[in-house]
């Protein structure tokens, strides 16, 4: 089907301001993928699947400027042990990077692995193509032809350390776009950190391919800048009794569409997708989530927490499918937001489409005010409203915060949620 | 201590008037109880000294140690000495108890201007006077009242109680639901806090409590007004024959 001029238009005038890198072994992936944007055109304003949230600025050949953030407080996972690999703007910091070796993982720049025979040839572009199956998703495809680096990861032990990205951003209107690729073989763990606010405008891929009995934790925090917009993929692929966990702290931010596309393909995996944001003012925040079962006895989890105030919008779209043949599959999935005040909105689309009938899902999606009751109660021990407010919103995004596994990790992403409400007191 | 003059009240949202003229006046060092049948107003009573919304006071006045408690918001009736023991107390998923009682004694002492309590001092303290309550650990670290029994959250209402250290307790039915072991519990807790300088305010409908309680003076709580005042014989009185012969009485 022919695309509309406009699509065509929009997407002709994004690629002509951005450079492919040429050479190596990812070249016929990214040509591959920049066919298939070309195919799907870039996202528009009456794309269904694009309904909530606008993707103009995502997609215009320029980002809008966005101010940097006085970083006076401390980064995320400043505390935790880590490899800590640094980007500025999407470009790699080699003197603000830890030595990228560390027992039971391979860490290669995209920019730098050229070797025509790679291990990530067959996943670069590779699981992103599988994830447009059901619907299309060009900013994927865009990124997976046009990334300038990112982080070729090969776990094949156990990492005594998590692997932490930082992004920083220091230039008001710069554009990024990285893709990592992640690779867990059997019976390795590992846990991969993300922080910071990356670029003006950020696209990021990460495509993950979790083996069989392999173990994956992520836990992500996207910072703190007002005016920064990004679009982030994940694209997993789960084997048997393997397990992929991954949590989102969404803090600010002008605009943030989260996808994440899972695939369970093994028996017994199970997959934890969790997030939680919270945004005061001009901010938008999407997470747009697909998980496929493809496999027997599998379990999946979305919990998703919003929190919004003066006139902050979050999104949530979310679905399950179950394919013909995935019984026993145990799928579950929430999104909540709690609407400070009157003016903030939750616009949430839960779907389950299912083909098997041995499976028990369940989805459910509200969106409240604070517990007045609650609150009263707090007050009338002696909580000042404010702080009883904050206490209230922290236990509503709690739930969602459950959901790392790693005790620390979880406790520093509650300090920040903590450090946001008191800088965002009413 | 606590002082109530000629206080009306209505619902805010409804034209519908609820205390029609309540006074009363409870001593520092004194136990009043209040009984009264369902309905009569009690616990409007109760939410309106705290503070809480919905209620308009059309007319009078309360005060605590002379200070106006009507003009106050709820937290600073609280930092002022007010406490309620909640006839139906709330849940709070995911806010721990023990978060919740030291944000609570922390936010009172900021607010008369006293040092926080650091947290080895908070966690010696509540653990004590918790064990006295028969609280163990784990409902000290589930949240506010989730999945407690009846009988729980009454005796978490009273460790509130005995961590903030009120001027002045009002306790709204927190025998209601209790058995005869839970009921005893309380009135200790309640009986060790009496001292010169505190005074209780006890709805309840039932004599049972005032047993264990000793009451200063009783008053019966009728269509929104004190109807009756006695000492604690008055109690006795409504427990053999009922309300119905006291309300004919003043009528
Ligand atoms: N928020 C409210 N909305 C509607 N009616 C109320 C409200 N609060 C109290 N009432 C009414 O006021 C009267 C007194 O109630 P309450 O104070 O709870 O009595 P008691 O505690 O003595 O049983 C009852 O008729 C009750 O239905
Ligand atoms: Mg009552």
């Amino acid at each position: 089907m022919a695309l509309p001029q406009t699509k065509l238009d929009a997407t002709e005038a994004r690629i002509a301001v951005l450079d492919m890198p040429r050479g190596g072994w990812s070249t016929t992936a990214r040509t591959a993928a920049l066919a298939r944007l070309r195919e799907m055109g870039l996202p528009g304003r009456r794309d269904e699947y694009w309904r909530f949230t606008r993707p103009d600025t995502l997609v215009q050949p320029e980002p809008p400027a966005a101010a940097l953030f006085d970083p006076r407080e401390t980064a995320a996972f400043d505390a935790i042990d880590k490899l800590k690999i640094v980007f500025v703007d999407g470009v790699f910091d080699a003197e603000a990077s830890d030595d990228l070796t560390l027992e039971g993982v391979t860490i290669e720049r995209l920019a730098e692995a050229s070797s025509d025979l790679h291990w990530a040839a067959s996943l670069y572009g590779q699981l992103e193509i599988r994830g447009q199956a059901a619907v299309p998703r060009p900013l994927a495809a865009l990124n997976t032809a046009f990334a300038t680096d990112g982080l070729l990861i090969h776990v094949t032990g156990k990492p005594s350390k998590p692997i932490s990205i930082s992004y920083r951003h220091a230039s008001e209107t710069s554009d990024a776009i990285l893709h990592h690729v992640v690779k867990v073989d059997a019976g390795a763990e590992a846990t991969i950190l993300e922080n910071g606010p990356a670029a003006a405008r950020f696209n990021k891929c990460m495509e993950v391919d979790v083996a069989d009995g392999a173990k994956l934790h992520h836990v992500r925090t996207q910072g703190r800048d007002h005016e920064r917009r990004a679009a982030t993929h994940v694209f997993a692929r789960l084997g048997a009794e393997s397990v992929f966990k991954s949590f989102t702290l969404t803090a600010n931010g002008a605009l943030t569409r989260n996808e994440v596309v899972i695939e369970l393909t093994g028996d017994d995996a199970l997959v934890h997708v969790a997030g939680a944001c919270v945004g005061d003012g001009d901010f938008l925040h999407d997470d747009t989530v697909f998980i496929t079962h493809d496999a027997v006895n599998c379990e999946s989890r979305q919990v998703f927490k919003k929190v919004l105030r003066n006139g902050a919008t979050g999104v949530f779209q979310g679905k399950i499918l179950v394919k013909a043949g995935a019984q026993k599959t145990d799928g579950y999935q929430i999104s909540q937001s709690l609407l400070l005040d009157e003016d903030s909105q939750f616009l949430a689309k839960p779907e389950l489409e299912i083909y098997a009938d041995d499976v028990a899902c369940s989805h459910g999606s509200t969106s409240g005010a604070i517990d007045e009751e609650a609150l009263f109660y707090l007050r009338s021990r002696g909580v000042p409203e404010p702080q009883a407010v904050n206490l209230l919103t922290l236990a509503f995004l709690a739930e969602a915060v459950a959901e790392i596994e790693d005790e620390r990790l979880a406790e520093e992403i509650t300090t920040r949620i903590e450090e946001w409400l008191i800088r965002h007191r009413s | 201590m606590l002082e109530i003059k000629n206080l009306h009240v209505s619902l805010e949202t409804e034209d519908k008037q609820i205390l029609k003229g309540v006074d009363l006046t409870v001593e520092a060092g004194k136990v009043h109880a209040i009984m009264g049948p369902n309905g009569s107003g009690k616990s409007t009573l109760s939410y309106v000294l705290s503070g809480r919304d919905g209620y308009a006071v059309t007319e009078g006045s309360a005060t605590l140690e002379g200070a106006d408690l009507l003009d106050m918001e709820p937290e600073e009736r609280a930092a002022a000495g007010l406490f309620l023991a909640f006839q139906y107390p709330v849940e709070i998923p995911g806010v721990g108890n023990m978060t919740f009682l030291r944000t609570a004694l922390n936010a009172q002492r900021k607010a008369r201007g006293q040092d926080e309590m650091n947290a080895t001092e908070f966690l010696k303290l509540i653990r004590a006077k918790a064990k006295e309550l028969n609280i163990d650990a784990d409902m000290l670290k589930r949240p506010v009242n989730v999945g407690f029994s009846g009988g729980e959250k009454k005796r978490n209402e009273i460790l509130q109680m005995a961590m903030l250290e009120p001027k002045m307790c009002i306790l709204d039915e927190t025998d209601s639901g209790l058995d005869v072991d839970a009921m005893k519990l309380v009135a200790d807790g309640v009986n060790a806090l009496r001292d010169g300088g505190r005074g209780f305010l006890v709805i309840t409908h039932y004599q049972r409590l005032l047993d264990h309680i000793k009451p200063d003076l009783v008053h019966i709580m009728a269509d929104g007004r004190i109807i009756k005042t006695g000492g604690a014989d008055l109690a006795l009185e409504v427990e053999q024959h009922g309300y119905a012969h006291l309300l004919e009485e003043v009528a």
